[in-house]
């Protein structure tokens, strides 16, 4: 593991670009643009406000810097350093801006949800989209980035619009039998787009690109539905996590569940590993510090954890919700495929530090990692089957299935990780502290994993 | 006298002094009585003599000896019946304190049971109470509960009904809610339409985009005029797209259902190998089975369908593979749990009919084989052995009777012989006879004249005539012998009848030899005569002599019988 140096940014403004080769940070107002590799600055724009939400073009070539308040979109291009655009959305307000999937265009949404502004930079043109929905997920592009589906309230009805992104053609229009529509979400491969209700009621529509209505699944009735939906990459597998913490997994054939995933308090199942973070404060001046401690630079007073195995039943700490506030924190919010769709991670809310990593072969519970403190971010590596997470501590968390290990971020003054982001190559990562970033960058050096393997050993493997 | 009422009082005193303050009132009264009466003397001069008595009678029913015994006039005192008596009465005393004792200690121990007793009882009492009074505690108790229990009950229908009614308010406050939302959300849009409106209106601030220089779009080309061209050139790239993603659907389906059908048919092979490799073990039982019939046809059914593995994909053939595989199934399921069920069992059951068969098999052709042997030309030798088997029998018990025969021969040769001898010997007797009688006939002939004292000459033919039946009787020994050899046989051989022959003959000779031919009826009715004037003096005799030859028969018959 080799650390950068930790740089500024602000605002959790930091993105890698698609094709790998640039970091854009923001900082403030300005916009700092660096070479991946040596995180030397390329370019260094500077935007007329603070900086609220920063994008890279699909192309790389340019980058959207919006400013919500200001009402203000700024868009600066990497090849031409002094070629400029401005955006101005007027007394109208700017709720959210985005890049349409061919970098031409940018799809701002105004307030209050009147509309959305699609820019054109090639044209100059510019075209508006009424009636758009105010909900979790209301717009979504198809991954070959053909076409957009929008979530529409007309009349106290529901309605979804395609768009072929090329020209912005409408392409179908239909209403979807939903009470109050929460989100919508293409499948990878473009031809299926799932469309759920808002939690007041577990439904989940499929419909096919034509709009053609292909499956209806609902689990029950009654108390509070579907909270996340993610498809897996393979376009397979639907997984579906709910306020009664579960997730439910559709297959793509008939649309209907295959699996259910449960995430009780007490985990009995024997073929699950259950990790358990153990910290500890290292005795000062004690003999026993390993070689490890020392080459990854942990100073001495702070805090370290290993995994240790926990052997079944293991009662993992519940947090009971309030039953009085909205939004419940209860329930599976957040759900991750491995980019191979071998595994799936989750996290069900009321159980905030702990991470639960299932088989998708063999639709079993394959990891359990119980952490310190509750779960931040966790992430696959776009490559291979690793998930990297954290906590708002100094450290970053690995989880493959050869093992879990913590890793101790060598900066002075404390670094808390708040989120983090793979580098496409699956080589490095972006950790992002609350004003600063850093690079980790993987060697061929050795971690100590703490294996979940029968023999309860410790293996050495590449981080 | 005297002694006996001071050693009465003596008792009397000690026996009060002993016995216990509560057993004095009951005792009392006895003793009282006793002082009374022996205050005034008991003995005095005047009454010794009825005291005597008294104290006698007294004695005597205490089952003591009498202390005087009134013999003669003087009834004088015997002291060492009065000792006796005494000794006794204080040994009767002692043992009758003894037990007053036992009978004290006994009365004081169960007077402290009757105070134990009391005692629990008392407390049995108490606790009685106690526990009734618990039981009525409880009964109220219980009373209380079933009322609350009641009470509950009628909360919980209370609360139940609440419930309904609260369901019953929610969803109409839920229904109201929606229609108020959408209300709301009218409104809102209305709101939203109306700000757009002024927005647009609104001079001011106007939406604007300030660029550089226009870029190229990223593909290069230039944008197109929206017509309808267009629009059916969208519509056609969704089909297409969707088309793709079917065609791919489609074919990985494909390349399932392929390596399915692969894993079905492989699987279906392996179960009719299976099923096939057992039926001939099977067979026994297969006939029994309802379905035996039906499971033979099910096989050329999926023979054929195996053939016809090259149309896979047609609907019919999927079908007839799914069912042949399932129709496999079922029966390798049922083999299976027969063979799990009672597979030992089977085995031996059909080992050991095979066992049975085959030794039905051997004892056929083994009799198969005798009953060949039989009617072959060969038994004509086994006929002749047979009865030359009866032949020998019949030869050894000929052999037998022969030697039989031989033996009985030698036996009536040698009686013969015997008789022979005796002929002659009686020749020679009835010669001797004959000449006697000659001389005694001589002698009668002349003593008729004057000679009565020729009683001599009789005296010896007396003698004579013994020695005849002597003689008899030696002859009489030869027959015996004679007859005690055929009765060896113990058979009605025809021995008998020479032995009966030559006795006759014997007789005859008796009476016949004498005459020799033709004289002897002459002779015979001469000796009548003759007889006839001596019968008196001589048949005894004579008769003697029969009855002694009778005897030796009889003799000799009993000699038979013995032997």
């Amino acid at each position: 593991m080799n650390f950068s140096e930790v740089f500024k940014q602000s605002n959790q403004l930091c993105k890698v670009s698609p094709d790998g080769k640039y970091l854009a940070t923001c900082v403030q107002y300005r916009l700092v643009v660096r070479d991946m590799s040596t995180l030397q600055i390329l370019q260094l724009y500077t935007c007329l406000d603070q900086i609220s939400h920063m994008d890279w073009s699909s192309d790389s070539l340019f980058i959207l810097c919006a400013m919500y308040k200001r009402g203000l979109v700024q868009v600066w291009s990497l090849e031409q350093p002094d070629w400029h655009c401005k955006i101005d959305e007027g007394s109208i307000g700017l709720l959210s801006s985005r890049w349409s999937p061919d970098g031409r265009h940018i799809l701002n949404t105004t307030e209050f949800h009147l509309r959305i502004t699609v820019w054109s930079l090639c044209t100059k043109a510019v075209s508006y989209i009424k009636y758009p929905k105010a909900c979790q997920k209301g717009i979504d592009f198809s991954r070959d980035g053909c076409y957009m589906a929008l979530a529409e309230r007309r009349d106290c009805k529901d309605y979804v619009s395609v768009f072929v992104c090329d020209d912005w053609h409408l392409l179908r229009h239909f209403e979807t039998e939903t009470q109050d529509l929460g989100g919508l979400e293409w499948s990878p491969n473009g031809c299926v787009l799932a469309v759920w209700d808002s939690c007041l009621e577990y439904k989940v529509l499929l419909y096919s690109l034509d709009g053609r209505l292909l499956s209806t699944y609902s689990a029950y009735e009654w108390s509070l539905g579907v909270k996340t939906v993610t498809w897996s990459p393979s376009s397979q597998f639907l997984a579906i996590g709910s306020y009664d913490e579960k997730v439910r997994v559709l297959n793509h054939i008939t649309w209907k569940k295959i699996t259910q995933f449960e995430h009780p308090a007490t985990i009995n199942n024997t073929k699950a590993v259950v990790y358990k973070e153990v910290e500890r404060r290292p005795a000062v001046g004690a003999d026993d510090l390993s070689l490890h401690n020392i080459t990854i630079g942990t100073t001495l007073f702070n805090t370290q954890s290993k995994y240790e195995i926990c052997p079944p039943p293991v009662q993992i700490p519940v947090v009971k919700p309030d039953p009085d506030r909205a939004n419940p924190k209860i329930g599976v919010s957040t759900l991750a495929f491995s980019s191979d769709s071998r595994y799936l991670a989750t996290k069900n809310d009321n159980m905030a530090s702990v991470v639960w990593v299932w088989d998708m072969q063999n639709m079993s519970l394959e990891a359990v990692l119980e952490q310190c403190s509750a779960v931040r971010c966790f992430q696959w590596d776009p490559r291979r089957p690793r998930l990297a997470l954290c906590t708002g501590n100094s450290k970053l968390y690995l989880w493959s299935p050869a093992g879990c290990v913590s890793v101790e971020v060598p900066t002075e003054g404390g670094f808390q990780v708040q989120s983090l982001n793979w580098h496409c190559s699956g080589d490095s990562l972006i950790l992002l502290g609350k004003e600063q970033l850093l690079k980790l960058t993987e060697t061929q050096r050795t971690l100590e994993y703490t294996s979940g393997l029968p023999s309860h050993t410790h293996l050495a493997g590449n981080v | 006298m005297p002694e006996s009422s001071l050693e009465d009082k003596d008792i009397c005193s000690s026996s009060e002094c002993r016995t216990p303050p509560l057993r004095q009132f009951s005792q009392s009264s006895l003793p009282l009585h006793r002082k009374s009466y022996m205050l005034s003397t008991f003995c005095t001069e005047q009454n010794v003599q009825e005291c005597q008595s008294h104290i006698n009678q007294e004695v005597s029913s205490l089952g003591l000896q009498p202390v005087w015994t009134e013999s003669g006039s003087s009834s004088e005192m015997n002291v060492v019946a009065v000792l006796n008596c005494m000794y006794d009465l204080i040994q009767m005393h002692r043992r009758g304190l003894r037990s007053l004792e036992n009978m004290e200690v006994e009365q004081l121990k169960s007077s402290g049971n009757v105070d134990y007793l009391q005692l629990t009882s008392t407390r049995l009492k108490e606790q009685l109470e106690l526990s009734k009074r618990e039981n009525t505690g409880l009964l109220e108790r219980e009373r209380q509960l079933q009322l609350k229990v009641k009470s509950l009950q009628n909360c919980l229908k209370n609360e139940k009904e609440e419930v309904q009614k609260l369901q019953n308010i929610i969803a109409s406050r839920a229904s109201q809610y929606n229609h108020e939302m959408k209300r709301k959300e009218r409104e809102f849009n209305k709101l939203k339409e109306r700000l757009n409106q002024l927005l647009i209106d609104k001079k001011e601030k106007k939406q604007a985009i300030d660029v550089l220089n226009n870029i190229g779009r990223a593909d290069g080309k230039r944008s197109l005029w929206k017509t309808e061209k267009t629009e059916a050139k969208h519509e056609a790239e969704m089909y297409k797209a969707l088309l793709s993603d079917y065609d791919t659907r489609q074919r990985e389906l494909l390349l399932e259902n392929a390596e399915l059908n692969k894993v079905l048919q492989q699987m279906k092979k392996d179960m009719v190998s299976i099923l096939s490799s057992k039926k001939p073990i099977l067979k026994g039982d297969k006939y029994q089975d309802d379905g035996a019939q039906a499971d033979s046809e099910d096989e050329e059914e999926v023979f054929d369908s195996s053939k016809e593995s090259v149309e896979l994909y047609c609907v019919h053939a999927r079908e007839k593979l799914t069912n042949s595989i399932r129709l496999q199934w079922r029966r390798l399921k049922s083999h299976v749990e027969r063979l799990d069920s009672q597979e030992t069992h089977k085995e031996e059951m059909d080992r050991l009919k095979l066992e049975i068969q085959q030794c039905k098999d051997f004892i056929q052709t083994q009799q198969q084989l005798l009953q060949q042997q039989l009617s072959s030309p060969c038994d004509e030798e086994t006929a002749s052995l047979l009865s030359d088997c009866y032949m020998l029998q019949e030869k050894e018990r000929l052999g037998d009777e022969w030697k039989t025969l031989e033996e009985q021969r030698t036996i009536f040769e040698r009686e013969r012989r015997n008789f022979t001898e005796a002929a002659i010997r009686l020749s020679h007797e009835r010669k001797a006879f004959e000449e006697d009688r000659a001389t005694w006939l001589k002698h009668q002939f002349l003593n008729l004249s004057p000679f009565p004292d020729s009683k001599k000459p009789p005296m010896s033919k007396s003698k004579s005539a013994f020695l005849i039946s002597e003689t008899k009787a030696s002859a009489t020994s030869a027959p015996e012998k004679l007859i005690r050899c055929p009765s060896g046989t113990n058979l009605p051989t025809p021995g008998c009848v020479p032995h009966t022959s030559s006795t006759a003959d014997l007789y005859r000779t008796l009476c016949l030899i004498p005459e020799n031919g033709a004289t002897k009826p002459k002779r015979k009715s001469d000796h009548a005569e003759e007889s006839g004037v001596f019968f008196n003096g001589k048949a005894p005799v004579r008769h003697k002599q029969w009855n002694d030859s009778e005897e030796h028969s009889s003799h000799t018959k009993e000699q038979n019988s013995s032997i």
